[in-house]
């Protein structure tokens, strides 16, 4: 199925859970915040399956003022 | 110093430091330890799935040190400020920081000027109050914005010097000055801080000397040509500005005064 994440396009298996795309991408899960579909997802929730059409935002903390 | 309240945060040190725009995260380091800072400030950004060195900025901040400022940098509308704000909290959760519990909220009007959508700020603000986010509000420097901002329970309200990062310094000190005015009125320890513009540590002490509880600043030090030096300098502009205000000015007078008495010279004195 095709998921978008961060803005990319993505293919990703029928029933990839968060836990498991963030496992994927080498992405430690207490290194990042999750939305999906603008909302929330806290952490322990990473183990439900994402849907077609998902939009996927992984942030991260950088340099700001 | 005696400390700074915010909310539930008592902080040591007045001065709030970015981490943004350093030349690496060495200097950065340093230059946040020479500040004296308790408070630094990050933004929330997409991962960057190609990052080259995979270095991330939570392996150069001392989590146990400094109390994270999470802000909402790049956001239009109160909508995604909301959404960021609520991302960095899940973040700073993570890291078990104190700074989850708080946000400097910046909804912007424009990317030339970078100065605050009012309404979008308000709104979000009365948002993320309801969230339970104490909120640090970046506004313009207009006291009646302000007001309105205190009343829709922003923790404290920041008033921009000058756009952000233009080093242009205070550039209407009487709006800052009222902007202190409407916000402590019968509310003297309701804390306000004098948040972008600044260029170097002249303006620090301006802004405190105007009464102002503290001051957040970035690319006046890390863009500075030595920004460890600078950073010093802004940690004793933040006290000699506290305690010149505090201490009293004198007032301006229009000619001179003499400080040695006139009693007893023995020189000739033009016009007696």
């Amino acid at each position: 199925m095709r998921i978008c994440v961060n803005g990319v396009d993505r293919d990703v298996p029928q029933g990839t859970t968060v836990a498991g795309l963030l496992q994927e991408m080498r992405l430690s899960p207490n290194r990042v915040a999750v939305e999906v579909n603008k909302r929330l997802l806290k952490m322990d929730r990473y183990g439900e399956s994402l849907n077609e059409g998902d939009q996927v935002e992984i942030v991260t903390l950088v340099g700001g003022g | 110093m005696d400390k700074l309240k915010i909310g539930k945060f008592e902080l040591t040190s007045r001065l709030f430091v970015g981490t943004g725009k350093y030349a690496s995260y060495e200097i950065m380091q340093q230059a946040l330890d020479a500040s004296g800072c308790q408070v630094v400030t990050v933004a929330v950004r997409r991962e960057r799935l190609l990052d080259k060195e995979g270095r991330n900025l939570l392996d150069f901040l001392d989590l146990s040190r400094y109390i994270i400022l999470p802000n909402t940098a790049g956001c239009f509308s109160a909508e995604d400020a909301v959404r960021v704000a609520l991302l960095g909290r899940d973040l700073l959760e993570k890291q078990n920081n104190p700074g989850a519990g708080w946000v400097k909220l910046e909804v912007l009007g424009d990317r030339k000027t970078l100065l605050p959508d009012p309404v979008g700020t308000l709104e979000a603000t009365r948002t993320l109050v309801k969230e339970g986010f104490t909120v640090l509000c970046y506004t313009s420097d207009d006291p009646i914005s302000a007001r309105r901002l205190k009343e829709a329970g922003a923790a404290s309200v920041m008033p921009a010097g000058s756009p952000i990062g233009s080093g242009q310094g205070i550039l209407n000190p009487l709006n800052i000055s009222l902007c202190l005015e409407a916000l402590k009125e019968n509310d003297p320890d309701y804390p306000v801080i004098v948040d972008a513009g600044v260029g170097t540590a002249s303006d620090v002490t301006i802004a405190m000397e105007l009464g102002s509880d503290g001051v957040l600043l970035n690319t006046g030090v890390a863009h500075a040509k030595d920004p460890v030096m600078m950073a010093r300098a802004m940690r004793h502009a933040i006290e000699a500005g506290l305690l010149a205000y505090r201490a009293g000015r004198i007032p301006k007078k229009r000619y001179a005064t003499a400080s040695s008495p006139f009693d007893g010279v023995i020189s000739y004195v033009p016009g007696e």
